[in-house]
């Protein structure tokens, strides 16, 4: 059975496609946060889309195969290193047996997601590998001299790409699409005309269960208190003060903040790779 | 609930309903799952509101909400009879009544500790929904008359099993965490164990029941 051992990480988390259905039992999706870059790269060693691999944050990581293996990294875009030689994102390659694999700092985007030929093989809890930060649910982080063991061959082959499928998530501004909220009536007009026309920057206090945005306040047009609703990934909350957060994959399945607009699921993917101070921008989904 | 219920847009995936009353929406609840199409994920019930999650790809939400319209405008009694006996038995949950906030929450409702007991365990309590962490159970009762007001300080650490009292509603803790609800007891169940299926003991539509052990 191939093993990784991990010999250096920052904030690193096994992640599938997440545990959907459960918020009935109080339990989130979870899930990787750049979904489309977790399937983008399964699909680049030949893995079904929803095997679990590693979202490794900024970089930092560094780990070694003890038996020969592909691998293929997506979503954000920087230096990436097999056995000392430079190697690209968004490509197959093949580690040998020994050979460690090298992470750096991120250049575009916030979130790599690592995906290993077979999967990481950690034992699932309610029918995910996803470790959900908010619950507690999951493979425990990945810490330095962890070993984590690589699940069998899929089926599949590894595909043969006559071009790449390299997609770095920009450096500039990022767009995401709004749909409707439950609660837009919550804020005055003047708000929700504010929230499409302001550029607002993801604070650094962004993380997996939710990305506040900084910007001008919300006002609110109803302050009194709403009782618990549930949620759904990609809601905007907005607190009294006005102050409104993106409620993100391990979110809590409920909350007590109206919720004013929902940012579309395919727009999620780019929030994800935004990093922190980085000008958000919204627009009306079609 | 015709006329009284309001659909409210959760995204391409979801429809989140605003009824009048939390029984009102296990009632909805129940009538739902007992006629779901192919395509619903799940249905969340909070205090006020049912979040419809489905399938975009099989059930488009807007036919779900015409779905759950339906539903909802349907005359009660066919409502509750379409749903009887959907929630099964009562789940008998087995409670040391010593908690540290019996006497004081006792005081407050104006009841000797024995008597506010003694309303827990005659109480017929249903899971309302789950919210907090996973399988902590907001359970209600039309029975129930007591307000409680959460502490004014919530404690920095309550430990798995204790059961408590919070506004209208009661409930346990299923794994140590902070909490501010007055605490009239403790367990020794299993509320929450994610290899057991279904993981939560107090699910969504169960009838539970407290029986007092102990000294």
């Amino acid at each position: 059975m191939t093993a990784l051992r991990v010999e250096a990480a920052g904030s690193v988390l096994v992640q599938d496609l997440g545990r959907p259905g459960l918020a009935h039992l109080g339990v989130a999706g979870s899930g990787a946060l750049d979904r489309g870059a977790l399937a983008l790269a399964n699909r680049l060693v030949g893995n079904p889309d929803d095997a679990a691999g590693l979202e490794v944050v900024l970089g930092g990581f560094r780990a070694v195969l003890d038996a020969d293996a592909w691998v293929a990294v997506a979503g954000a875009w920087g230096p990436m290193h097999v056995g000392g030689r430079p190697a690209w994102p968004y490509r197959a390659h093949r580690v040998r047996a020994g050979e460690v694999l090298e992470l750096g700092t991120a250049e575009r985007g916030l979130r790599y997601l690592l995906a290993v030929r077979g999967g990481i093989d950690e034992p699932p809890v309610l029918g995910s590998r996803s470790r959900d930060t908010l619950a507690g649910l999951g493979p425990e982080p990945v810490r330095a001299g962890r070993v984590l063991r690589v699940g069998a061959e899929p089926a599949a082959s590894v595909p043969l790409l006559d071009e790449d499928a390299a997609y770095p998530p920009p450096a500039g501004p990022v767009t995401l699409g709004l749909l409707p909220g439950p609660r837009a009536d919550w804020v005055t007009d003047v708000a929700l005309a504010a929230l499409y026309e302001s550029p607002w920057r993801l604070s650094a206090s962004a993380d997996r269960i939710g990305a506040r945005l900084e910007g001008p306040a919300l006002a609110r047009a109803v302050v009194d208190e709403l009782p618990s609703e549930p949620t759904v990934a990609g809601g905007i909350q907005v607190t009294g003060a006005g102050v409104p957060t993106v409620l993100l994959a391990d979110r809590p399945v409920t909350g007590g903040y109206p919720v004013v607009a929902i940012v579309e699921p395919a727009s999620l993917d780019r929030l994800a790779q935004a990093r922190p101070g980085q000008e958000l921008r919204f627009r009306h989904a079609r | 609930m015709t006329g009284r219920v309001r659909l409210l847009p959760s995204g391409p995936g979801a429809l989140l309903v605003e009824v009048p009353s939390a029984a009102d929406v296990i009632a909805l609840r129940e009538a739902l799952a007992a006629s779901a199409p192919d395509g619903v994920v799940e249905l969340v019930p909070a205090a006020r509101t049912l979040l419809v999650v489905v399938d975009p790809a099989s059930l488009p939400v807007d036919t779900a909400a015409n779905w759950v319209r339906r539903v909802a405008e349907s005359p009660d009694d066919a409502r509750a009879a379409a749903a009887s006996g959907s929630h099964g038995p009562a789940v008998v949950v087995e409670v040391d009544y010593r908690g540290d906030d019996l006497a004081d929450t006792a005081d407050l409702l104006g009841l000797s500790p024995e008597a506010l007991v003694g309303r827990h365990v005659a109480t017929e309590w249903r899971v309302a929904f789950i919210g907090f962490a996973p399988g902590f159970a907001y359970l209600m009762a039309d029975d129930w008359p007591f307000d409680v007001p959460r502490l004014d300080v919530a404690r920095t650490r309550v430990p798995a099993g204790a059961v408590g009292l919070a506004a209208g509603f009661s409930g346990a803790y299923p794994r140590e965490s902070p909490g501010g609800w007055r605490l009239v007891g403790r367990t020794d169940a299993t509320l929450w164990d994610p290899r057991a299926d279904p993981p939560a003991l107090l699910a969504p539509g169960r009838t539970v029941r407290f029986r007092a052990v102990g000294p």
